[in-house]
């Protein structure tokens, strides 16, 4: 396998908040790379920093309250060090975002057209007609039907599933290299969140666009990612291949993850596995493994610190953080029927 | 289980016969009534004892609406409900309340259902004041409720603030339970929770069942979660009923294209799996509910739509099985199942009477459900 250059290199990112109650240390040790053209999928469950790792590439966490540690670096430029102004010129046009909800990121007081143009010409020096061309090029390209005339509509005008595909029209209006994708379609139909991922799908053949897909959903991940981090409590607690994750993970969060989802392509289960308790305070992280507590293996060793690195031989690209050993892994991974998606063909298969 | 689409012999607790919700559309000066928006159109079904009933759609096809209408939440614009052989659909709130400790709800979001001013205890023992029991009691039945939904005495002088998200839908399920309900109407309860919280709270929800013999209307908006807890299922689509069906029939067999592209939307999380599956992605947003189409709702987005869709309002034929569905070019049916189909009495009253039929088509884009054999 050809591994291009990396188009982003994430280095032991850490992003912690002070608030009246403590430190929170939301994003720690985290470290990842996106190479051109690929779809990276964050999974994770609510606070297990995964959003904040992504709006803290675009800048957005950036408060006098945060402190960062790390580097993430594109091209040239570490996006954690950047001043302001450095960050500006690339956001939009090297780097670009799609939030969880539709209905709140347009401004509900232009319309549409114009504020894609506005971010055309933040980056580019071109004419107001020929940004709108362009815009309504985007538009039509997203799948939105007349868009020659929906150019001047206003945000209220559209459906929740409209305003997802303006919003991916205008992050790739300036071509950019990475895409960063919050959720995108956690707020909508599943009907609708169907189109809306085959409209992200064909935008990375045609472009070579790399995707960072943050998401809770399995789902989702399974349909469109290469790779997968696996957050919990701030940190990566495993990452792989799609095909790596999914049939063989190696972090008893993963499994518990992968374990937990609803099926509907296999027998209903008698009781839906679920992970016992609720992840742990962010200023009070439990020492070494953070998911020690509600570990069913938890051992000796879970009190130090793991780090993330690849405990099988011949995949340097599979790496978690637990201490248990392969084998003791492999064995122990409970897979009760219709659980994971291991079972039943053969993983070694 | 039920058997039947329809029993209305013993054992029925809930009934709903033909119930429409429309909401005026007030404009301009003298606020006229310029339209309807067509929420519930002409809603058939019941529900047995001790059953749980799924009801599911998207977001607008009426199904949180048509819950709250048979709350009597609001008050229906036609139609009947009764509710353990009881004619509530017009009766007036004293008449209502005793009835209100027999039906209660849960709602979707854990941190706008609750009163974040009151203590737990005063938000578990409310319902219970408000029914007349006395106050000693109060205490220990509160605490007795916040252990069978998994959270201890101790919670009870705590604000709601202090709670994660699954511990107040736990929260919110101990209020529902407070007064010993007959039907729990639980308005897509896990939504709004992380997966393995959901887990979590699925599995609550089916002991609490089996325990005190509850009688659940589970609405949500995706056909994953429901499948682990009903037993029937009834799919919704701009108002009406499309589908209903013993559930796991549903996922083996759906007979409504709709049903089936529903089915096919939802990512399956097994990347070989997804890799393989011909998924169906129906294109187009679901009509305005102000000006529904006319015959069946959904012939916009069809792919099997003919002339006969666009006129005429499908009967819901009952299948062998207990399982309806309003199509006139059904799916997964054989020519004898639609031979020996017939007519449901759930069907809206605009139905026609039109016999569906079979299509042979081997390229026929819809096909079969997500689980292969």
């Amino acid at each position: 396998m050809s591994t291009p250059a990396p188009l982003l290199d994430v280095q032991n990112l850490k992003v912690d908040f002070r608030t009246e109650d403590g430190v929170v240390h939301a994003v720690d040790d985290v470290s990842f790379q996106l190479r051109p053209g690929e779809v990276l999928a964050v999974v994770g469950e609510s606070g297990s920093g995964k959003s904040v790792t992504a709006m803290t590439l675009m800048g957005l966490t950036r408060s006098p309250n945060a402190t960062f540690g790390g580097t993430a670096r594109l091209r040239d430029l570490d996006l954690i060090s950047a001043t302001d102004d450095e960050l500006r010129a690339v956001r939009g046009k090297e780097i670009a975002m799609i939030f969880q909800d539709p209905m709140t990121s347009l401004n509900p007081v232009h319309r549409i057209g114009a504020q894609i143009v506005e971010q055309i010409q933040a980056h580019e020096d071109v004419s107001d007609a020929e940004a709108r061309d362009r815009v309504v090029t985007l538009l039509e390209r997203v799948g939105i039907p007349r868009a020659a005339e929906r150019v001047d509509s206003y945000p209220h005008e559209f459906s929740g599933g409209m305003r997802q595909r303006v919003m991916i029209a205008m992050a790739m209006s300036c071509d950019p290299a990475i895409l960063i994708a919050d959720e995108p379609t956690t707020a909508l139909d599943v009907t609708i969140q169907a189109q809306i991922l085959r409209e992200m799908r064909d935008l990375r053949e045609r472009t070579g666009t790399a995707i960072i897909l943050v998401t809770h959903d399995l789902g989702v991940v399974a349909d469109i990612a290469d790779r997968i981090a696996v957050m919990y409590a701030g940190r990566i607690v495993e990452t792989g291949t799609l095909d790596e994750i999914f049939y063989d993970p190696q972090h008893p969060y993963t499994w518990g993850l992968l374990g937990s989802i609803t099926r509907i392509d296999r027998e209903r289960p008698e009781r839906l596995p679920s992970i016992p308790g609720s992840p742990p305070s962010l200023i009070d992280r439990p020492e070494g493994c953070h998911f020690r507590p509600r570990c069913r293996h938890e051992f000796g060793d879970c009190v130090k610190y793991p780090a993330l690195e690849s405990r099988i031989p011949d995949s340097p690209g599979h790496q978690d953080r637990c201490w248990l050993s392969v084998d003791e892994k492999r064995a122990r991974r409970e897979i009760a029927p219709g659980q994971i998606g291991l079972e039943s063909e053969g993983a070694v298969a | 289980m039920s058997e039947q689409a329809t029993t209305n012999g013993k054992g029925t607790l809930l009934e709903v016969e033909h119930v429409k919700q429309y909401f005026p559309i007030r404009k301009g000066l003298l606020n006229r009534v310029h339209g309807h928006v067509h929420a519930v159109d002409d809603v058939t079904f019941d529900l047995a004892e001790g059953e749980t009933l799924g009801l599911v759609g998207e977001s607008g096809c009426g199904k949180t609406t048509l819950s709250r209408t048979i709350m009597r939440l609001i008050d229906p614009t036609d139609g009947r409900i009764e509710f353990q052989g009881k004619d509530i659909t017009h009766i007036g709130r004293g008449e209502m309340r005793p009835l209100r400790s027999k039906m209660q709800m849960v709602f979707q979001d854990p941190f706008a259902s609750l009163n974040p001013r009151k203590r737990v205890s005063q938000i578990i023992g409310g319902p219970l004041a408000m029914h007349g029991v006395p106050k000693e009691e109060i205490g220990r039945r509160t605490a007795d409720l916040l252990k069978r939904v998994g959270l201890s005495a101790e919670h009870a002088n705590r604000f709601p603030h202090e709670f994660s998200g699954g511990q107040r839908q736990r929260i919110g399920i101990a209020r529902a339970l407070a007064l010993e309900p007959k039907l729990i109407v639980l308005d897509e309860p896990v939504s709004a929770l992380d997966v393995s919280i959901q887990a979590q709270i699925i599995n609550l929800l089916d002991d609490l069942q089996e325990q005190y013999g509850l009688t659940y209307l589970f609405v949500a908006h995706d056909l994953s979660v429901v499948r682990h807890v009903s037993d029937r299922i009834a799919v919704m689509y701009l108002g009406r009923i499309m589908e209903l069906s013993p559930s796991e029939e549903l996922y083996t067999k759906p007979i409504h294209p709709y049903t089936a592209a529903l089915l096919s939307a939802i990512p399956v999380p097994d990347p070989r799996r997804n890799r393989e599956r011909e998924r169906i992605v129906v294109g187009g947003e679901p009509p305005s509910p102000v000006d529904p189409p006319s015959g069946c709702v959904f012939h916009t987005r069809c792919p099997r739509a003919r002339d006969i869709c666009r006129t005429e309002v499908p009967r819901l034929s009952a299948y062998p099985g207990g399982h309806v569905a309003a199509c006139h070019f059904p799916l997964n049916v054989t020519a004898q199942e639609i031979e020996q189909s017939t007519k449901s009495p759930l069907s809206p009253t605009t139905s026609g009477d039109t016999k569906p039929e079979l299509v042979e088509d081997p390229d026929a884009p819809l096909r079969s459900g997500s689980i292969s054999p």
